[in-house]
């Protein structure tokens, strides 16, 4: 229809409905509360719906983002869901923690005019949608290779090389070190942001689509990655990057000074907030200082507020743009009431009596010259130096990969920084039939690139046990 | 789950748990630990391995009845379950010919102490090995101790067996067996270990502790079980549990040990208080 005037766009992007600030302080239900059907149907309206998408490729799984949107558009949820999990195992989870902004969103076209399409909510939205249409559908089973592929790690990594490799008919097991499957999705990212029944809910899927789970079972102990090789044709190894760093200063191991490791999978996993009808304590602690800047360190911030912190400060070097936290987190945690020390570096922690941390040295800092990464150089203000008295810290200043399984498996080489090294195009290893991705390969990262390095990984090892070729 | 094959009290408040969990016996050693949960709300809490049966696919741990978890753990029963036994944790204990050694165990390690002794007498060694206890009631797996050393002493700080005291007669037992001692090894709690620890420090034997700091994961995620020995943190999940005595940061250890100590109290209070109320009411 030619002559009938176009409608104008809407530049707006429909805001999701949150908690509020005053209110999820004191709780650890989910933040955000999603799409309502009427705003997604709103937001999906303002895709332009591109021959040429920009979005996509942006994308480091390649959903169809105008395929699954135009199923909103149109009322169409299940199809919608179709296309989107094509190429995405895990949208619930993703819709919710993917950096988005920096990724497909980033790339949208209406990014120039106004706001990119909202394809993170969107995303969610269709994946909440499905949940609540009951039990997903088990999808018939190609027939059995007789195959049998190993996976270490149930994070995102090893899932995705789960779900695809059972899908082409392999036998698979996943080895998991802890009580419960989804590695950071469960330890580390808090029930606030990500609720931990998405996590079992995915997981659950799995299992009835017939992957084997063996939790409680740490390889490189229980059993080694050479000894999984005479039982399995293909080994894959997603187990993360869950060694904490820590800056090395005075008074580290003080009490009351964590890893965000710790404080998290004490919070999370083993579910402190709820002592004591759970047996792990926490501390009550009224002034807490988070060290570092990125999600970790919101997430840690933010957990200690809804503890009953009365006071919570991130310590950061560098300022405000430098922050590597998605910038969602970083607002959700100063409408909270997160006090934010920009261009601050810790020098060290001084205890009382008994061991504990009662104050933290600091040095203020100023912007320099750009270094290696691009950002300006957070360099010392001499004499600057304060004390901050604070009753408890949490350095989330990044991990790297855990040794144990390199340690563990000759043959299997590893970079610099522990990280094991595999090829980016195909995922394999130094070490024939063992194939690795995730956080342990390019070290902390995000949910979606290990999911991707999963799929990589997966069509390597599907090509290999299929015709032997690697 | 896991099952327990047995679960008795082998003297006051020290329990003895066995748990069929054939992944960890494949290639367990001694001086290892298994990381467990008594039930789904549960704590993870580390015990030292004191035994296992690779043929059953059974492991024995001995624990001493101190908190949620361990009196959780106290009131199972052959045939119940647990949600988690994961390992063989830590790194093994060195094994070696040295000459003589002495195995000096207090509380559950008088249990963990029996596979390190059998195997450095495997090994060639002269063992001696060393119980202590508060009074003599509290001895066990004497007779099995008894097969895999040359020679055994007692300390009771009531004097009922043995030498009277504590850890410091060591002092004594060391210079009684005649001969140089060229390693000692200790398993047990902190404060026995560390005064072990000084006992040996003016002759300089080289001294094995196990450590036992709070633990949560037991594979190096969490860091809550750092410890200082000589200028470095270590894991002692995955760097020990046996480290140096001579190089631990005692002071340090004994104070995060600490960390929790409020706040373990409120439910074991708790349980008692429930059951105090229903004992009345009821
Ligand atoms: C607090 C926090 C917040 C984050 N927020 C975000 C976010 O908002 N968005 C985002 O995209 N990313 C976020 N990330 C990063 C993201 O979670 C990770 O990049 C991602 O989980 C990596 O996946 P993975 O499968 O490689 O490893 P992990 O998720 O680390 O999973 C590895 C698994 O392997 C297991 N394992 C380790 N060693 C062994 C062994 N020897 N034997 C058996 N099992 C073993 C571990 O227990 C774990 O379950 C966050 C990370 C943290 C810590
Ligand atoms: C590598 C390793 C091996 C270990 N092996 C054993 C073992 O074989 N047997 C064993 O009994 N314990 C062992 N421990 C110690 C054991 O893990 C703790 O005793 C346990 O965590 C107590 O758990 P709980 O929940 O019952 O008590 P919690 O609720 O954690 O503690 C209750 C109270 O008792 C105190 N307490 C805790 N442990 C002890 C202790 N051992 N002695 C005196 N007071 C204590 C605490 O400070 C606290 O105040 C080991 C620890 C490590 C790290
Ligand atoms: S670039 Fe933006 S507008 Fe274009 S298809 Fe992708 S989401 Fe829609
Ligand atoms: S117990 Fe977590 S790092 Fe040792």
């Amino acid at each position: 229809m030619p002559d009938k005037p176009k409608p104008k766009r809407d530049l707006n992007r429909r805001d999701m409905p949150k908690q509020s600030p005053k209110v999820r302080r004191q709780n650890f239900n989910e933040v955000a509360l999603g799409y309502t059907v009427e705003l997604a149907r709103e937001e999906a309206e303002r895709c332009l719906q591109c021959k040429n998408p920009k979005c996509v490729p942006m994308c480091p799984v390649e959903i169809d983002i105008p395929g699954f949107i135009r199923g909103i558009a149109e009322n169409n949820f299940a199809q919608g869901t179709q296309t989107l999990k094509n190429k995405n195992l895990l949208p619930a989870v993703c819709g919710r923690v993917c950096p988005q902004e920096e990724q497909c969103e980033k790339g949208c076209i209406l990014n120039k005019r106004g706001a990119p399409v909202a394809i993170g909510r969107l995303e969610r939205f269709l994946a909440d949608w499905e949940a609540a249409q009951g039990e997903a559908e088990i999808p018939k089973l190609t027939r059995s290779t007789g195959k049998k592929v190993a996976i270490v790690g149930g994070g995102p990594a090893g899932l995705t090389v789960a779900g695809d490799l059972i899908r082409l008919g392999h036998k698979v097991t996943i080895f998991e070190a802890l009580h419960e499957m989804g590695g950071v999705l469960v330890y580390g990212i808090p029930e606030f942001r990500l609720p931990k029944a998405i996590v079992k809910r995915e997981v659950e899927y799995l299992r009835k689509l017939g992957v084997e789970i063996r939790t409680n079972f740490v390889v490189g102990k229980t059993r080694t990655v050479d000894s999984l090789l005479e039982e399995y044709d293909a080994v894959f190894v997603g187990s993360g990057a869950g060694l904490p760093w820590f800056m090395q200063i005075p008074g580290e191991n003080l009490n009351g000074v964590y890893s965000a490791n710790e404080y998290l999978t004490r919070m999370n996993l083993m579910k402190g907030y709820l002592f004591p009808e759970f047996d792990t304590p926490i501390k009550n602690h009224h002034r807490v200082a988070v060290v570092g800047g990125g999600n970790v360190a919101m997430d840690c911030a933010r957990t200690a507020l809804r503890l009953g912190a009365d006071e919570v400060h991130i310590i950061y070097r560098r300022s405000r743009q430098e922050l590597p936290a998605r910038l969602e987190e970083v607002e959700n945690a100063e409408e909270e009431g997160v006090i934010f020390d920009f261009l601050t570096l810790p020098l060290r922690y001084i205890g009382d009596e008994n061991g504990w941390v009662k104050e933290i040295e600091c040095l203020k800092m100023e912007l320099g010259e750009p270094d290696a990464s691009g950002r300006r150089r957070p360099v010392p203000i001499e004499g600057s130096n304060y004390m901050l008295s604070m009753d408890a810290v949490i350095c989330a200043i990044g991990n790297s990969p855990n040794p144990l399984i390199p340690e563990t498996t000759p043959g299997m080489e590893v970079g610099k920084w522990g990280n094991i090294k595999a090829d980016e195009a195909t995922g394999k290893t130094s070490k024939a039939r063992v194939w690795a991705g995730g956080d342990v390969v390019s070290g902390a990262a995000t949910v979606i690139l290990a999911m991707g390095a999963g799929r990589i990984a997966a069509r390597s090892i599907h090509e290999y046990l299929m015709n032997g070729k690697t | 789950m896991f099952e327990i094959v047995e679960s008795q009290m082998i003297v006051p408040n020290l329990h003895q748990l066995t748990v069929r969990a054939p992944d960890v016996v494949q290639d367990v050693k001694s001086g290892q630990f298994v990381i467990l949960r008594a039930e789904d709300e549960g704590e993870r809490i580390p015990l030292s391995i004191a035994d296992w049966d690779a043929k059953a696919g059974t492991v024995t741990v001995f624990f001493l009845n101190v908190g949620a978890t361990t009196s959780k753990l106290a009131a199972l029963r052959a045939g119940d379950s647990i949600p988690t036994v994961v390992g063989p944790l830590g790194v093994p204990t060195e094994i070696d010919n040295y000459g003589t050694v002495l195995c000096l165990g207090g509380c559950y390690g008088i249990g963990s102490i029996y596979p390190i002794a059998r195997d450095l007498k495997k090994a060639g060694n002269r063992v001696i090995t060393v119980i202590e206890a508060r009074s003599s009631y509290l001895f066990y797996w004497e007779e099995k101790l008894k097969t895999v050393s040359d020679e055994m002493f007692f300390i009771t700080r009531d004097g009922t067996r043995g030498y009277k005291g504590h850890v410091p007669r060591l002092q004594e037992i060391m210079q009684a067996v005649g001969g140089e001692i060229d390693r000692v090894i200790i398993n047990g709690c902190t404060f026995l270990v560390k005064l072990g620890s000084e006992v040996t420090r003016p002759s300089g034997t080289k001294t094995i502790v196990s450590l036992a700091p709070i633990m949560i994961d037991g594979t190096g995620m969490c860091g809550v079980c750092r410890v200082t020995i000589g200028d470095s943190t270590r894991f002692a999940c995955v760097h020990g549990p046996d480290f140096d005595g001579h190089q631990v940061n005692w002071e340090e250890l004994l104070k995060r040990r600490k960390m929790y100590f409020n706040e373990e109290v409120v439910p074991l209070h708790t349980s008692r208080c429930e059951a105090h109320s229903a004992e009345i009411s009821g």
